[in-house]
């Protein structure tokens, strides 16, 4: 069941096109991601399907409902993390979560996500003097708060360091496998990498590519390098009549084959067949950052 | 939904964040304290003075102290509040829930509107019981004087914060009117030391239109309609102004 439809959407500013025809839709209980680089349009298409800007022309639905027409019963199932965002800073964590929890007709026990996000130490704390992370679990936290069926979460680990984005995707994960949908923003490929089951690449206001993560990649056909240390005779020109292959090298005692495609399995055969013993086999490459470049012709500059 | 409803527990917790401002909080509640304190010592100030139209001279002081306490909150409290919400993206973030951020603006009226009675009150009753300044003597056109200037000056307030671009511009657009609205009141020097024009100038600015009714009521005259006329002026226009222009984000 498709929880987030959309078709054609567009938005202008003025003579600015934010979104130019933009198609996708989101299924129930997955993590969905947006990727792109800044001014791509990701979070003005978030900002559509929340309800908070109004498109120039297209279709949106969420859970069924239209966000400018029924914002108002979307907003008590929908939860939110947006980017610019923040509380008052003389504001304590409990009192942002008792009082977000106020305006839903079914709350979650906020006591309960304070656990969840380790926020319990800081129960009392004033915002303002929050960490960076410790902030933006708390905005997440929020975000949950009205016990939502699907959450948006618009670049949640901006400004983290290492340790804290893996704990938050971690808890993204948590979000997921409790049923809950979730469309993350980020223009981070390894986050996308990691926790999107799909993901929409925008570029310019429209959608260049939408897959799996692991489906962009096969689609980027892009170059790959498999090495290894033959520890028998090899003749390295019998590999390069193989499937996908393209190109046979030797830097030093290692044997480097580059090539698209599934390659690898096919030189893994080969030199299993020729019963050639091999050491230190490895892959470089595959990543959905070399993906992105291959689709969009330009790397993701933050 | 808890005991409370969201509104109510936004009203508490909008009430919570004022108070956790100190100073401001000081400020409001003791500069009108301190003045007819601090005059009140004076010995004669508490004999009717021909440079004030015949009103006593701590009265005086008190009418002072009612005018300054709307008008710090209006023109200081109000653009810089709004401002700071809208640029944090407070607003942003509440519009995103079922409750409307029109709410959060009835909310923050709510705890300003008490903020000034209960200064009012603390001016009246210290007057009363430490310098037998009489109360005012037309209760009932004394409140609907303050009411009027509360709406005139909010409204004013209001409108700042709706076509100011940033916070720091709200707040310095504030400045700009808190001080020339101050000075033609006669917060500073008496309006019967003024030339006619400063005078006549005066009596049309929102400030000076509240100061002069407060007066007159405390003193036991009716107020000029001119002056209510003016207060409800400003407060139309500058509202429907500032809800035309208002943005949440």
């Amino acid at each position: 069941m498709a929880v987030i439809e959309v078709s054609n959407l567009a938005k202008r500013y003025g003579d600015q096109v934010a979104l130019d025809g933009v198609s996708f839709s989101v299924e129930q209980g997955e993590i969905f991601g947006i990727l792109g680089p800044n001014g791509a349009g990701k979070t003005t298409a978030v900002e559509c399907m929340a309800g908070l800007r109004r498109p120039s022309s297209g279709t949106i639905r969420v859970l069924g409902l239209d966000p400018q027409q029924q914002g108002h019963a979307l907003r008590e199932r929908v939860g939110v993390q947006l980017q610019e965002t923040h509380l008052q800073d003389k504001l304590k964590v409990w009192e942002a979560l008792d009082l977000y929890a106020s305006f839903y007709p079914r709350p979650a026990d906020w006591n309960k996500l304070l656990e969840t996000w380790g926020l319990a130490a800081k129960r009392n704390a004033m915002i303002g003097k929050l960490s960076g992370g410790q902030k933006q679990r708390l905005f997440i936290a929020l975000a949950l708060v009205g016990n939502p069926e699907l959450v948006f979460l618009d670049e949640l680990t901006s400004g983290l360091d290492p340790q804290a984005r893996r704990l938050t995707w971690g808890l993204v994960k948590q979000i997921r496998d409790s049923g809950v949908t979730v469309v993350l923003v980020s223009h981070f490929m390894d986050e996308a990498e990691e926790l999107c089951d799909r993901v929409a690449i925008f570029d310019q206001g429209q959608i260049t590519a939408l897959d799996s993560p692991e489906g962009l990649i096969d689609l980027a056909e892009t170059t790959h390098r498999l090495l290894f240390r033959p520890t028998s005779e090899l003749d390295e020109a019998e590999l390069s009549g193989l499937p996908g292959v393209t190109g046979v090298s030797r830097e030093g005692g290692r044997v480097v084959v580059s090539g698209t495609g599934d390659f690898a399995s096919a030189v893994t055969s080969e030199l299993a067949r020729r019963r050639v013993l091999v050491a230190d086999l490895r892959i470089e490459g595959r990543t959905l950052d070399e993906a992105y470049v291959a689709l969009t012709g330009h790397t993701l500059e933050v | 939904m808890t005991a409370m409803t969201g509104f109510g527990k936004l009203a508490f917790v909008e009430t919570k964040l004022f108070l956790r401002e100190r100073v401001a909080v000081a400020a409001l509640f003791g500069i009108p304290i301190a003045l007819v304190v601090g005059f009140g010592l004076i010995p004669g100030f508490d004999k009717p003075s021909k440079t004030l139209s015949g009103q006593i001279g701590t009265e005086y002081i008190a009418s002072l102290g009612v005018a300054i306490v709307i008008a710090i909150l209006a023109l200081n409290g109000i653009p810089s509040a709004l401002g700071t919400y809208r640029e944090k993206g407070i607003l942003r973030r509440l519009s995103a829930t079922p409750l409307r951020p029109a709410m959060l603006l009835t909310a923050k009226l709510m705890v300003w509107v008490a903020t000034v009675l209960i200064s009012v009150t603390m001016i009246v009753a210290v007057s009363r019981l430490a310098f037998h300044v009489p109360l005012p003597v037309k209760l009932g056109w004394f409140a609907v004087s303050v009411f009027l200037g509360v709406a005139a000056l909010f409204a004013l307030g209001l409108f700042v914060a709706a076509v100011a671009p940033t916070s720091r511009a709200a707040t310095g657009i504030g400045m700009l009117l808190f001080f020339p609205n101050m000075f033609l009141a006669g917060v500073y020097f008496p309006t019967e030391e003024m030339s006619h024009t400063l005078q006549t100038i005066g009596d049309y600015s929102p400030l000076g239109a509240a100061l002069h009714a407060v007066r007159q009521t405390w003193m036991g005259q009716d107020p000029r309609m001119l002056y209510l006329g003016i207060m409800a002026g400003w407060a139309i226009v500058a509202g429907l102004a500032a809800a035309r222009f208002f943005r949440w984000e």
